[in-house]
């Protein structure tokens, strides 16, 4: 994956987190998910298409996705009710939005987001295309950005092969 | 003054409610999407959207592009994430007044809304 979009999402989630939640993010190093790696809770996902094409998750333990919900909304909202997985996908649907806008010289389309609520489960991506994992910690508690992306001619040319 | 809010996101209608609200404007109506504003908005008769971009059915652009097409004038403020320079300029030639990126604050929100409203009334 080109490294440079991973800056963008650095940025986006640390822009939204602190515009909407009024909540600094640390955000630790990224690097390459790991096969084994501890299972979420809550993940927003969304799909990007166009010069850059590939999937971002927003990861939670559902504790920290409460409060994010709760802080985000004003109000508490239990993670089995619609509206929580509501604010999930505008969150994760401003982080990708805030990032496509950094890609330099690239347009991309950004899909509705979908949203997984259950205790302990893992997303995985297409095979082929490597995913880096952005951990961040706040007053919350710990998340992580999954960005699984690369150009869609790179993906044209590992289809035709 | 009646706004029209239109997003999918009933997160998001929840805030922008919350933020005219508190600036004074109370009649307000919801739309989950262009075809669901387009459905409600002869009779609302807004005079003021709010617009999200991204959404299934019809997205915002489409149902700017419509609105305007059948000559309709109130004004149109996009809030969207959809933050490059290219849909900006994309989405005032199809006839938005003003744009707003999200994540916003409610200042920025504020300050669109009055910008909006007094360059029209000054035109």
């Amino acid at each position: 994956m080109n490294s440079s979009y991973i800056m963008p999402f650095v940025d986006s989630v640390n822009n939204v987190f602190e515009t909407m939640l009024q909540m600094p993010v640390n955000v630790g190093d990224p690097a390459i998910k790991p096969h084994e790696t501890p299972a979420a809770d809550v993940s927003g996902i969304i799909g990007m298409t166009g010069d850059v094409d590939g999937t971002v998750v927003l990861g939670f333990p559902t504790t920290t996705a409460e409060r994010a919900v709760a802080v985000f909304t004003g109000m508490e909202i239990h993670a089995d009710h619609e509206d929580f997985a509501d604010a999930i996908g505008e969150l994760v649907n401003m982080i990708s939005g805030g990032a496509k806008a950094k890609f330099q010289g690239k347009k991309a389309d950004i899909s509705c987001p979908s949203v997984v609520v259950g205790a302990g489960h893992s997303v995985f991506g297409r095979k082929d295309v490597k995913c880096i994992r952005i951990p961040c910690d706040c007053d919350l508690g710990e998340f992580y950005v999954d960005v699984a992306i690369r150009d869609a001619v790179e993906s044209a040319v590992a289809e035709a092969a | 003054m009646k706004v029209m809010l239109v997003d999918d996101s009933k997160t998001m209608r929840n805030i922008q409610r919350g933020i005219l609200t508190q600036l004074g404007y109370t009649q307000i109506e919801e739309a989950v999407d262009g075809q669901d504003a387009l459905d409600k908005v002869d009779a609302f008769s807004p005079e003021l959207i709010l617009l999200d971009w991204n959404m299934p059915n019809m997205d915002g652009i489409t149902f700017v592009k419509q609105y305007r097409g059948a000559g309709k004038t109130t004004p149109i403020i996009m809030v969207t994430t959809e933050a490059e320079k290219s849909r900006v300029v994309e989405a005032i030639k199809a006839g938005v007044n003003n744009y707003v990126v999200k994540p916003f604050t409610p200042n920025v929100l504020g300050e669109r809304i009055t910008e909006t409203l007094s360059r029209l009334k000054a035109a």
